[in-house]
């Protein structure tokens, strides 16, 4: 597998395309700006929602046996999954008491973070991904890039050809609404004939049991509608304590993720229909071992906006899949060491600490204070390279002695200027795209003694 | 005003001017500046990169240079300044390390704020794009940060706008990081560097003749670019602006 820098490097090669990437994502975060700046107590409704999210994290024990509870007697049936393992069994024993060979399935994340698509098409089961963006990542056999626009990182004439190939759409066309309509067709098929529907879940509100599941598209409701069994995934951090608190974070939401003022579609799901099973699967998947680090606990109140994402000037650059994280982006790389650390110790580097991320979260998240101390936890752990330890040690004792300091320093300059190619060469990294600074003769130092002597 | 000025390493070694105009700039606002002799770097490189348990020789050498209770420790990086502010601690001399982390100053702060400058005897007759260092402006607070809903302010713009015949150029993206990052710069080299040709463009397009900012890494890295490409455009800190006569 190749590491983020690595395969950052490989999305840069194409200029063009990371440009294009690059502005698609700046726009996003333009529009976000528009869409807040509209809401004179904009900085007042994060700070309330982060103190919402804190009460929820320090109270979660309580909250979610309420939220249980009063599902049970709203009819629902809740499950309750210690990882992603569980949660796809889970899910696949109800398809089997349901009968049910198909499922629609609209926008989770947490299903991608538990890959129960993978597993169920092992076991047989036929699962169609009913979110536009996120079928279209499904036909072409890819995770999603981006947790609110799965398939952000695709062109349209990309996704022509993709639908050319598998709806049967005139080669070449790649007029959005075209497409669209063509993918409309295609799913309400699916919808129609499906009996089981998976749907994630925004928020899960403790006082009544019921919960709310946000898109634009309506799929998740026609999913849910039509289907005789509606599961709704959620994980744990889910949880808010009062319906009261939804008038704070669906205003903060859709905002933040794509600069609407609400989604076009917020549904509030209590109980099911008449002749209709509704099962809550509660899945916690490593939360409970985030909600123990102090350091990083809050993290866990992340509403996947993606607001992070947009605004990231090496997200943007980089492409979602350099990730190699379900989650991927800022967020993504203070989430997926808690997950594996061998496996995501470099995300926590993939960023100039450059602070933006966190102050578009909408709840407020320190997420480049958490990057920089997920570094202290992963060189400490002895998942950062030894190479890149050992230089740092040479590092440290060269600044901890000024003289040394100093006649590094000098012979460094003096190298350079006698000998340029000793540091302009191409394995050097700074000098591939980048010259090196021009070395002065004297330091400030030298400069700095010579004029005190002067005075003298 | 007793003041210590606390140049960063790479400052110290490659851009020796910048010191040089920041003391100048110092001395002829009125203060009596010491540069500690003994000094190195802040620690943040190896801090940044996972390893802020190696940086205890450089913190105790750190407050060995500054613990002598100066009024104010100035340095024209953002960067070095908020790292000190909020890293420095020390097992021999806890108390001074506070007294440091209480009064390290970045030069456009300790200029608008402390000394309350309100003019400058600076002409420069250029048209100036002005970097935000991120850590600067996001850490420090030196300006307003586009992605929140509050009033803008800029204590380096302020300073900008002193100087005689300087022109400020709007920039299309105002506070984008320009990739440096520390070791991010060599470790992420493909992403620092578009993102670091990506800032430089943005300042060529909109007309800049001089690049400025207050961290010189940003800049440098910045440099390195405009270098390499040809670009009609020269780099330098704002510390040389404002010394301009």
């Amino acid at each position: 597998m190749m590491n983020h820098s690595q395969a950052a490097e490989e999305f840069t090669h194409d200029v063009d395309r990371t440009t294009w990437h690059d502005k698609t994502l700046w726009f996003v975060r333009e529009k976000r700006d528009k869409a807040v700046f509209q809401i004179p107590e904009w900085e007042a409704l994060r700070e309330a929602a982060s103190r919402i999210k804190h009460n929820a994290l320090s109270n979660l024990d309580e909250y979610l046996l309420e939220f249980e509870q009063n599902a049970i007697n709203n009819g629902v049936k809740v499950h309750w999954a210690a990882d992603g393992r569980e949660h796809n069994e889970i899910v696949l024993q109800i398809l089997r008491e349901t009968g049910a060979t198909q499922m629609v399935k609209s926008k989770s994340m947490l299903t991608e973070e538990c890959h129960l698509n993978e597993f169920l098409i092992e076991q047989g089961v036929d699962v169609v991904d009913t979110d536009l963006g996120e079928r279209v990542v499904q036909l072409a056999k890819e995770p999603p890039s981006h947790i609110v626009m799965p398939c952000i990182h695709k062109k349209k004439e990309e996704i022509g050809e993709l639908f050319h190939e598998h709806l049967g759409t005139e080669k070449g066309a790649s007029d959005p609404k075209y497409l669209a309509e063509a993918a409309r067709q295609h799913l309400r098929e699916k919808f129609l004939t499906r009996r089981a529907a998976l749907t994630g879940v925004n928020f899960a509100v403790a006082e009544t049991g019921g919960f709310v599941v946000c898109t634009n598209e309506g799929n998740a409701d026609m999913g849910a509608h039509l289907a005789d069994v509606h599961i709704a995934s959620m994980g744990i951090e889910k949880i808010i304590p009062k319906a009261q608190h939804l008038g704070v974070f669906l205003r903060l939401l859709a905002r933040s993720a794509t600069g609407q003022p609400v989604t076009t579609y917020s549904s509030h799901f209590h109980r099911p229909r008449a002749c209709q099973a509704m099962h809550i699967i509660i899945v916690d998947n490593g939360r409970t071992t985030q909600l123990g680090r102090p350091d990083f606990r809050n993290s866990l109140k992340c509403i996947r906006c993606g607001a992070c994402m947009n605004t990231c000037p090496v997200y943007r650059r980089s492409g979602g899949h350099s990730y190699h994280n379900a989650v991927a982006g800022p967020i993504g790389s203070i989430l997926a060491p808690n997950l594996d650390m061998r496996k995501n110790a470099d995300l926590p580097f993939a960023s100039t600490l450059c602070g933006s991320c966190s102050n578009v979260c909408p709840v407020k998240i320190d997420i480049h204070d958490q990057l920089y101390k997920w570094r202290q936890v992963l060189a400490a752990e002895g998942y950062v390279d030894s190479s890149k330890k050992q230089g740092m040690k040479v590092m440290a004792s060269v600044f901890a002695n000024p003289k040394l300091f100093r006649f590094s320093g000098k012979a460094g300059r003096t190298m350079m200027r006698l000998v340029p190619f000793s540091v302009s060469n191409p394995l050097n990294p700074w000098y591939k795209q980048r010259e090196m600074p021009e070395p002065p003769k004297e330091s400030f130092r030298e400069w700095y003694m010579k004029r005190s002597s002067k005075e003298q | 005003m007793k003041v210590a000025l606390f140049l960063p390493c790479y400052v110290d070694q490659f851009y020796p001017k910048v010191g040089i105009a920041t003391l100048q700039l110092l001395e002829k606002l009125g203060c009596t500046v010491t540069y500690p002799l003994n000094q190195t770097c802040c620690g943040q490189p190896m801090a940044n990169s996972g390893f802020e348990s190696m940086a205890h020789g450089c913190n105790e050498l750190f407050v060995e240079n500054f613990g002598d209770n100066y009024d104010a420790i100035v340095c024209p990086s953002g960067s070095c300044a908020l790292h000190i502010k909020h890293h420095l601690h020390s097992d021999k001399r806890e108390g001074d390390a506070t007294h440091i982390r209480n009064h390290i100053y970045e030069l456009t702060e300790f200029l608008t704020d402390v000394l309350n400058v309100e003019q400058l005897p600076a002409r420069f007759p250029h048209k100036v794009g002005l970097h935000q260092s991120c850590h600067g402006q996001r850490g420090l607070h030196l300006s307003q940060m586009s992605e929140l809903v509050a009033a803008p302010f800029s204590k380096p713009e302020k300073l900008l706008h002193m100087v005689d015949e300087l022109e400020l150029i709007n920039l299309d993206r105002k506070d984008e990081c320009c990739g440096f990052g520390g070791t991010f710069c060599v470790f992420e080299e493909a992403v620092s560097a578009r993102m670091g040709v990506d800032r430089v463009e943005d300042h060529v397009r909109n007309g800049a003749e001089v690049l400025t900012g207050g961290d010189m890494s940003c800049l440098m890295h910045l440099e390195g670019i405009v270098r390499r490409q040809k670009l009609p455009v020269k780099v330098m800190h704002i510390a040389e602006i404002l010394n301009q006569e």
